[in-house]
């Protein structure tokens, strides 16, 4: 059985409003039954040094990404997951992390690759949970046994491949990355480790739209009408839209997946997970550089 | 090899995957705080850029040659705060060719990469590769 939804009102200007939960919503919820609550951050460590009371971690290296192929993970290794977590197919999962919930969102998205009902997401995570100053512990979680279905990954609907990609040229295309990275200044995040990418720039005709503009102070999702402001007069989406949105390995995109999907209501948003660190070195493939998009190339 | 890099290589491979992250946890939380000389002064600390969260370190050398390390790192970056928390227990108070001839490969073989993942350690070699440069530096003199 579901869990009722948060009937925050700050969420029913949202596209979805049961995708997000508030902290008043996840405190008073805590140990109900069929919720399980699962904290994905950058730090493998963090969980460790306190989380939600009942929470579970999913780590976004080990858990979550194969560990030889680049790729996530199968349905069999997503099923042992899910029961070592003590999630069922009906399971009500709530994800919150660090970093404005930038993993949390990348979890979330996987879950979604294998289709998993209902997952949402806690407005501000981790941040926003410690700043209240509500509980956290480092108590691991007692895991109730669970069993999941093996279900095959579905990348045909929510994920870009970059075959997609040189086909969808003439659409519009969402880079979420830094400023420098976008013009090709740097491969990587200021202040992170270089993953790689033998050229700097961005896709042609992708607009520039760092993800965290999508949250605001305590890491909390901006309003209905801020994230308009961002998305549609800033980046020129229009509904109807058929966008992908990329970054360095999926990570921040899965972001604004989460965003433009959940919050603003496109349907048919697909996040490129190869992003940068694949099209930055693909032998052949056009790029821009500098501050502006360029032109779309002719769609392949 | 270092007989304090030795022994704690054994405590890590001693123990199971699950127990080598609260060991490492225990080092992220008992990592040293950095004396007022240098929480006063930042600019003499060097950043290690190749690790994910912002981690600074400073290397001293003293006249009989024995080396001193510093590190700063946010308590919401416990990772790294570790890493640094294992090279400070095993490195601290060495002499410089000791330090010098800690052997590049230790990271891999603490068995922490399965816990934390592969890639993760970058940040633990990235620190002693900056380290013995520092050491290098300070010790031509």
């Amino acid at each position: 059985m579901p869990i009722a939804p948060d009937s925050n009102p700050k969420f029913n200007e949202y596209a979805h409003p049961d995708a997000l939960v508030s902290t008043e919503w996840l405190a008073a919820n805590l140990g109900s039954e069929g919720l399980v609550v699962v904290e994905s951050d950058e730090d493998v460590l963090l969980y460790e040094v306190g989380h939600i009371p009942g929470a579970v971690k999913i780590d976004w290296h080990l858990d979550l990404n194969d560990p030889i192929t680049r790729d996530y993970v199968d349905g069999a290794a997503f099923k042992a997951l899910m029961e070592r977590s003590g999630i069922s197919r009906d399971t009500t999962i709530v994800i919150y992390g660090d970093k404005s919930n930038w993993w949390a969102a990348y979890a979330l998205w996987v879950f979604k690759l294998f289709g998993h009902d209902d997952v949402r997401l806690l407005d501000g995570g981790r941040e926003k949970w410690i700043a209240e100053g509500r509980e956290i512990t480092r108590d691991g979680a007692a895991v109730a046994p669970s069993e999941y279905p093996l279900v095959i990954r579905d990348d045909s609907k929510i994920r870009a491949f970059r075959d997609d990609v040189l086909a969808h040229f003439g659409n519009p295309l969402i880079d979420v990355r830094s400023p420098q990275e976008y013009s090709g200044e740097r491969t990587h995040m200021p202040d992170y480790p270089d993953e790689g990418a033998l050229r700097g720039g961005h896709n042609p005709s992708a607009a520039s739209v760092p993800w965290a503009k999508a949250a605001g102070e305590l890491g909390v999702f901006r309003s209905r009408a801020e994230l308009e402001e961002i998305y549609l007069n800033g980046a020129g989406l229009k509904a109807g839209d058929n966008v992908i949105a990329y970054c360095r390995i999926g990570e921040r995109s899965s972001h604004t997946w989460f965003v433009l999907n959940y919050l603003l209501g496109f349907s048919g948003v697909r996040n490129y997970d190869g992003s940068w660190t694949e099209w930055g070195s693909l032998v052949g493939v056009p790029i821009a550089k500098g501050t502006e998009p360029g032109l779309a190339p002719s769609p392949r | 090899m270092l007989q304090s890099l030795e022994d704690l290589i054994d405590d890590f491979n001693s123990i199971g995957v699950k127990d080598r992250l609260t060991l490492l946890l225990e080092y992220s939380d008992n990592l040293p705080e950095l004396p007022p000389k240098y929480s006063d002064h930042p600019d003499l600390l060097e950043r290690v850029e190749e690790c994910q969260s912002p981690i600074y370190l400073f290397v001293e050398v003293d006249g009989s040659s024995k080396v001193n390390l510093f590190f700063s790192a946010p308590a919401e970056a416990p990772t790294t705060r570790g890493f640094a928390s294992i090279l400070h227990e095993a490195l601290d108070g060495k002499t410089a060719e000791e330090v010098l001839a800690v052997d590049e490969d230790f990271a891999n073989r603490i068995g922490l990469a399965e816990a934390v993942s592969p890639l993760r350690m970058r940040g633990m070699r990235a620190m002693l590769h900056r380290i013995k440069r520092q050491v290098r530096e300070k010790s031509s003199t």
